[in-house]
């Protein structure tokens, strides 16, 4: 048991990193696909977190009675990752609305011209 | 009891990943990633981390699913299903993915104190921050002070962002007034969105202001603020919103917030320390320490806050004019 709790987190996150990638590579609707990025981008969040946890640790909030704190560092990475994160997959969004105003259409399989595809 | 906790919260995250890789409808799709950043969002508090999963909550589920359920708004919202299925893709994931589980097993066990991680930097964050900085949130102290020079450049991102989005979609035309846009004719929305709109730009004031005490900051006070106007902008329409808070006053916003930012951080190079050093700030250091947080917090909550709106108008006067034409 002991072992599946040591692990799991990051088998969760390989597993939802595969998802998205999965997605990524397969999926032929380009709002899919920035979907399946961004499930790739917070199974490496869930790794950062699941590393700074401290078992029987706080919150980093000093606290009266309290000596075990989490790591505070990887708090901050992932904390300004996610607003990073949001930014961009509005560019990509921006550029998928682009796209269907340019050839009519979000469908990979749909693109007339070969030298099109993405 | 929290390990077991994790362990249901992780797996409804890996069941709500397979329902988005299986469903075609993309608006289901859509609300299925809202439900996937809350779960996130609890796991992390699990975690600890509380100003990460106040972040993912009001980013991750909030402005994410508006963004992409505006671009659903102008490319429709049914995915095509293929004719042929290629067992390629799912046969390179199958085969990374084990190679990376094989990976995890030289991980650290969860938890354990004695994790590398633990030993580098931390203890001095944690032990020496209190008095150093004199704020009892870490994560703020680490964020806007040993680590500033990082948030400076993840603000030039948003700030980046957000000028890639208008150049991608253009500025929403002003004069161009549509009579029908917004939801003005349900009378329940209108009135449950004039009640909540003062309310939520009270808390992200407070948000933005109680970030050395609490698990909050700029990030998060820019996004909720920004949410407000989202709802304003939503229930009563574009035209309306862009009469209160014009297109070109937020590019301003913007620039000011990065603006505050580094104009703190040449302060400490004009007072003779380094770069987003604020101890010469004040005669205090840790009074410096303070001036120089509460400044900077200032700057990302304007930058995010702007940079947010920004995006979020050029995405609704996309649809505005495509549902003019």
């Amino acid at each position: 048991m002991s072992f599946i709790v040591d692990y799991y987190n990051y088998w969760v996150a390989v597993f939802l990193m595969m998802a998205g990638f999965y997605l990524v590579i397969s999926a032929g609707n380009l709002v899919k696909k920035v979907v399946g990025l961004n499930i790739f981008q917070t199974s490496v969040f869930m790794m950062y977190i699941t590393m700074g946890k401290v078992s029987g640790g706080s919150a980093p909030i000093l606290a009266e009675g309290i000596t075990s704190y989490s790591n505070p560092l990887p708090h901050v990475l992932i904390l300004t990752a996610i607003v990073v994160g949001v930014a961009t997959t509005a560019v990509g969004l921006a550029l998928i609305v682009r796209i269907k105003r340019a050839y009519g259409t979000v469908e990979e399989s749909e693109f007339e011209d070969k030298e099109d595809l993405i | 009891m929290p390990e077991l906790i994790g362990l249901v919260l992780f797996s409804m995250l890996g069941i709500t990943a397979i329902g988005v890789i299986v469903i075609k409808d993309l608006f289901a799709v859509v609300m299925l990633f809202g439900i996937y950043s809350f779960l996130s969002a609890l796991i992390f508090v699990n975690l600890d981390a509380v100003d990460v999963a106040f972040t993912e909550a009001s980013v991750g589920a909030g402005i994410s699913t508006v963004l992409m359920l505006g671009t659903l708004a102008l490319t429709g919202r049914k995915e095509k299903t293929h004719t042929h299925k290629s067992i390629l893709p799912l046969l390179v994931v199958v085969i990374t993915g084990a190679a990376l589980v094989y990976g995890t097993l030289d991980m650290p066990p969860f938890g354990d104190p004695n994790n590398p991680i633990h030993q580098h930097v931390a203890p001095r964050y944690i032990q020496d921050s209190p008095q150093e900085i004199g704020l009892p949130n870490m994560v703020t102290s680490v964020l806007a002070s040993y680590r500033a020079f990082d948030t400076l450049g993840e603000t030039v991102v948003v700030f980046a962002a957000a000028i890639g989005v208008l150049s991608l979609l253009g500025l929403p035309k002003r004069d161009r007034a549509a009579i029908n846009s917004g939801l003005k004719q349900h009378m329940v929305l209108r009135v449950v969105a004039k009640l909540i709109i003062p309310l939520t730009i009270l808390f992200a004031l407070y948000v933005q202001f109680h970030g050395d005490y609490g698990p909050v900051g700029g990030f998060q006070a820019g996004v909720i603020g920004a949410a407000a106007i989202i709802l304003y902008t939503l229930v009563f329409g574009l035209p309306n919103a862009t009469k209160v808070l014009q297109p070109t006053l937020l590019r301003g916003l913007a620039a000011l917030g990065v603006l505050i930012y580094c104009g703190t951080g040449v302060a400490g190079l004009l007072l003779g320390a380094n770069f987003l050093d604020y101890n010469p700030l004040a005669s205090d250091p840790v009074a410096g320490q303070h001036i120089g947080i509460i400044l900077i917090e200032l700057g990302v909550g304007l930058t995010v806050f702007a940079a947010m709106l920004s995006i979020f108008y050029a995405f609704a006067g996309q649809a505005e004019r495509t549902n003019i034409q």
